[in-house]
């Protein structure tokens, strides 16, 4: 464990980031954070399910600087539609932008890192919004990113501007020749008006390990709409913690959809801020788990101001010896009366070594709300399969089918066309379902 | 409905009706907490040396324990040094009958509507009252003893059954469970023990009465139920304490064991002083209530109103071991003004076939913050285990929270578990269609939040369900309009 607080201490030695900015601010206490709380373990209430450490404690390498990828391994890990998107590349953690492919005009999408960011105007909007997840998660997991954050990117959304081609980030970990962490962090800025689909997919390259803990922060503004699909179908032997932390600051309307195949250990961590009264936020997850897969969602969404609604619905199909663990909080602060919000979990076991850990859990402080959250654990439903096997349907297609047609209610909240087919392709071959 | 609306009337004059003081003269101990302190109350007891060895194992455990800090309650720290963890009313000879009991003592049952003489004779409840942590009488002991059925007090049963008390006393809960019932096993003063004989029906409610009564005491209770195969009981609890300052500690401990095609059935009402407007004083109520269904078809229902206690920290569970076996927890938990409770249940399911069943009703009112937390624990070989939890909240004022934390955890493909929560407040057409009736909005809310428990209320044994009733509208009083 303690490797990984040294690796970090080492790297901000090696080359010192010093000045009175905001991102030396989020340095410092990031430091004393890691320092107090350290990697969490399974007392940790939001880690009770989650062994993180053990996956930390390996001897991972720092490797920014050094990286050997290419124009053509980037190749391989593109995903459909990639001719008209904007492409993000980051090695490593950190952007990369010979790699990286911008369609769309200077005054549409603005890229930069946050360290140049600060010296622009932008700079009002870094030092107002960098960091706030840290409010949210006061641990060594979020901390670490935190101290690093002066290598990440600034991506801004110009306001009235409605992006024809989507963002897509290709996360890369180059674990060829050693074990990889990497620490990603970006801050979004969607102006008003504007709206924009990201696309975000992490892949490692080689067999050996890695570890990805990434956060963004993205900031909405009045009439602005976000749609933000992450693709998670990694090898074994590939962790993460991936934060994504969105403050809906205007009138809003963002879309999330997540979908999670393969990996070693996830831990999805998404976070709602309604800062403003009248939003509206959608979140979907899919999880088609096998092997030992370990796959941790955990959402908050934390109403703020009057007037906004909320819908949560996240569907699991969990076989082997995969595990699954959701944490969906609602949180409704005394101020956000008529505030509407729904979660519902729901999971699938195909195995007797699967295991499911679901905790939806309400905090409301305000009388005139309509809340409500349920959840489900079961298997396919006996007479549903009965009634398609008495019509002549083969046992293993009709499973197939079911199982299918409970994924394709996530599936179809993608609205973005190449990747909902691509979607639909992989989840279709994981369920050996026949398109 | 008019006897609902004068209950109203009477209670809005009565702040908390159940707030005097006894004046029994106290046997007491010192207040502090220390292993002489445990010697002086095995002492007191006469407890055997095995009893004696088995509370300072606890208290030597407990020194290694730290105060629980993950509920969602807030309160300052409790010194537990400055408890007196024995207060025994003084009786000065053995008792041979009901008669002999201290009148003033007999005052205070009657004041508290539990009058011994009537329990006895006419609402055929056999009544095990406990002042400040001491066994005061049981009523119809010599009937139940011609069935087989012992039920009497803990201190008792350690002298007179001792084989029992040896083979299940900390079975279900034990010693080091937590940091609570630890502190219980050791300085426990006295309590409730019902055995139930293989294939006897009880035919009447047992009843235990619990009341603090002396200053700066805790009051630390234990009760063991033990139903053998094929029997039946069904036990209620109630509890009341006078109107104090301070915050007082009330630490019990509930443990049943219902063996082959036994069934045991818990109802309590708590109505423990909840502390005035302003949140001053009340009772800590920090409560382990565990059940084992450890034989086949066994059945443990908990069924629980809970109005009373400043701080609430309770979670009554069934432990489904036996194939078959069956688990329910029914609640109704209100809070009002200052209170605080974070309630639920624990369902772990390690039989094949095994099923549970969780209402919970929260409602919380004024400056309250109510909390649901419930676990639902599916092993590997609990083939078949099947669960429904339902948990709703009702929010009476913008000033009061309603919480809910589910854990689920199931690691069967057969299992089938459900869980369903709402949060909502009382609809103003609901009020509109009461008031256009005639009925003012207190009446009208009284109405709607018994129809909201009315899941909970039908659990509960009729003289019971009276009693909570009215407990409803009492606690929630002048917390509308």
């Amino acid at each position: 464990m303690s490797d990984v607080k040294e690796l970090i201490k080492n790297k901000i030695e090696a080359t010192p980031f010093s000045g009175n900015g905001s991102l030396q601010a989020l340095l410092k206490t990031g430091l004393q954070v890691l320092e107090q709380e350290g990697i969490p373990t399974v007392k940790h209430e939001e880690w009770k399910y989650t062994r993180i450490a053990s996956v930390l404690n390996k001897n991972y390498h720092y490797a920014v600087e050094k990286t050997g990828v290419s124009k053509t391994d980037v190749d391989v890990v593109r995903l459909p539609g990639y001719e008209s998107a904007n492409e993000l590349v980051f090695v490593n953690g950190v952007y990369h932008a010979e790699l990286s492919k911008i369609l769309s005009p200077k005054d549409e999408l603005d890229i930069l890192t946050l360290s140049e960011a600060v010296k622009t105007d932008y700079k009002a909007i870094v030092d107002k919004h960098l960091g706030h997840s840290a409010q949210y998660h006061k641990d060594g997991i979020n901390a670490m990113n935190n101290v690093l954050a002066y290598e990440g990117l600034f991506i801004s959304v110009k306001k009235n501007k409605k992006l024809s081609n989507p963002v897509y980030c290709y996360y890369i970990n180059d674990a060829r020749s050693a074990k990889i962490l990497s620490q990603p962090r970006t801050l979004i800025h969607v102006g008003a008006n504007a709206e924009v689909f990201f696309v975000e997919e992490e892949i490692t390259l080689g067999t050996d390990d890695s570890f990805i803990n990434r956060i963004a922060e993205i900031v909405v503004e009045d009439n602005a709409q976000l749609h933000i699909y992450k693709i998670q179908n990694e090898d074994s032997h590939s962790n993460c913690v991936k934060t994504t932390h969105i403050r809906q600051i205007g009138v809003s309307k963002v879309n999330s959809v997540t979908l999670t195949l393969n990996g070693g250990m996830i831990r999805n961590n998404l976070n709602f801020i309604l800062e403003a009264p009248g939003c509206e936020s959608h979140m979907y997850g899919l999880y088609c788990v096998k092997g030992e897969t370990h796959i941790d969602n955990h959402t908050i969404v934390d109403n703020v101001q009057p007037n906004s609604f909320s819908n949560e619905l996240y569907k699991g199909i969990i076989d082997e010896k995969a595990t699954a663990v959701f944490n969906g909080k609602i949180f409704v602060r005394q101020d956000a009366q008529k505030t509407n919000a729904y979660q519902s979990n729901k999971n699938v076991l195909l195995s007797n070594e699967a295991t499911v850990n679901t905790k939806p859990q309400l905090e409301i402080f305000a009388d005139d709300v309509k809340c409500s959250h349920g959840c489900t654990v079961g298997r396919l439903d006996e007479e549903a399969l009965f009634y398609l096997r008495a019509r002549g349907v083969g046992e293993k297609a009709a499973k197939a089918l079911l199982l299918y047609a409970f994924a394709g209610e996530i599936l179809d909240k993608i609205e973005l066309e190449p990747i909902r087919k691509y979607a639909e392709e992989i989840i279709a071959e994981r369920l050996d379902f026949d398109l | 409905m008019s006897e609902m609306l004068t209950t109203l009337e009477q209670t809005a004059l009565s702040e908390y009706k159940y707030g005097w003081v006894t004046n029994i003269e106290a046997d007491e101990a010192p207040p502090g907490l220390s292993e002489d302190i445990v010697r002086f109350i095995s002492a007191k007891k006469n407890e055997p040396e095995w009893m004696l060895e088995w509370r300072l194992k606890a208290f030597r455990q407990w020194q290694k324990m730290e105060v629980p800090r993950w509920s969602n309650v807030s309160y300052p720290d409790v010194d537990f040094q400055a408890i007196k963890y024995y207060s025994a009313p003084k009786q000065k000879k053995v008792l041979n009958s009901l008669d002999e009991v201290d009148p003033e003592l007999r005052a205070t049952f009657e004041k508290l509507g539990i009058s011994l003489d009537e329990q006895k004779r006419l609402s055929g409840v056999a009544v095990d009252a406990v002042i400040d942590s001491v066994s005061v009488a049981t009523t119809f002991k010599t009937q139940l003893a011609e069935m087989g059925i012992i039920f009497c007090s803990m201190s008792e049963a350690i002298q007179e059954h001792p084989e029992l008390i040896k083979k299940w006393l900390g079975s279900v809960v034990p010693v080091t469970d937590n940091f609570y019932s630890a502190l219980n096993s050791a300085v426990f003063s006295d309590g409730s023990f019902c055995y139930i004989p293989k294939g006897v029906k009880c035919p009447m409610e047992l009843s235990t009465y619990f009341r603090i009564n002396a200053a700066g005491t805790g009051q630390f209770e234990r009760t063991l139920i033990v139903a053998e195969e094929g029997s039946y009981v069904s036990y209620l609890e109630g509890c009341t304490a006078p109107q104090r300052d301070e915050n007082q500690l009330h630490a019990a401990v509930v443990e049943i064991v219902a063996l082959d095609n036994a069934e045991v059935k818990y109802s309590t009402v708590q109505n423990w002083y909840p502390g005035d407007k302003e949140g001053k004083g009340g009772i800590y109520n920090f409560v382990t209530k565990r059940g084992i269904c450890s034989g086949i078809n066994s059945k443990i229902s908990w069924t629980q109103v809970e109005t009373g206690s400043a701080v609430t920290w309770k979670y009554p569970s069934v432990i489904l071991k036996g194939d078959n076996s069956v688990g329910e927890f029914y609640s109704v938990a209100v809070t009002n003004n200052h209170q605080q409770a974070d309630t639920g249940t624990k369902m772990i399911h390690l039989g094949k076939n095994t099923k549970s069943r969780i209402v919970s009703k929260g409602i919380s009112a004024g400056f309250s913050h109510n909390s649901y937390r419930g676990l639902v624990k599916v092993a590997p070989n609990a083939v078949n285990a099947r669960n429904f939890s339902q948990c709703d909240s009702l929010l009476l004022g913008d000033k009061c929270g309603a919480h809910t934390f589910p854990y689920i955890e199931v690691k069967n493909n057969t299992a089938q578990v459900e869980h369903e929560a709402t949060t909502s407040k009382i609809g103003e057409d609901q009020i509109f269609y009461c008031n256009q009736r005639g009925l003012d909005t207190e009446t009208a809310v009284a109405l709607i939040i018994n129809g909201f428990a009315k899941e909970v209320m039908n659990q509960l044994p009729m003289e019971f369900a009276v009693e909570a009733q009215k407990l409803l509208a009492i606690s929630l009083e002048g917390s509308v309009g």
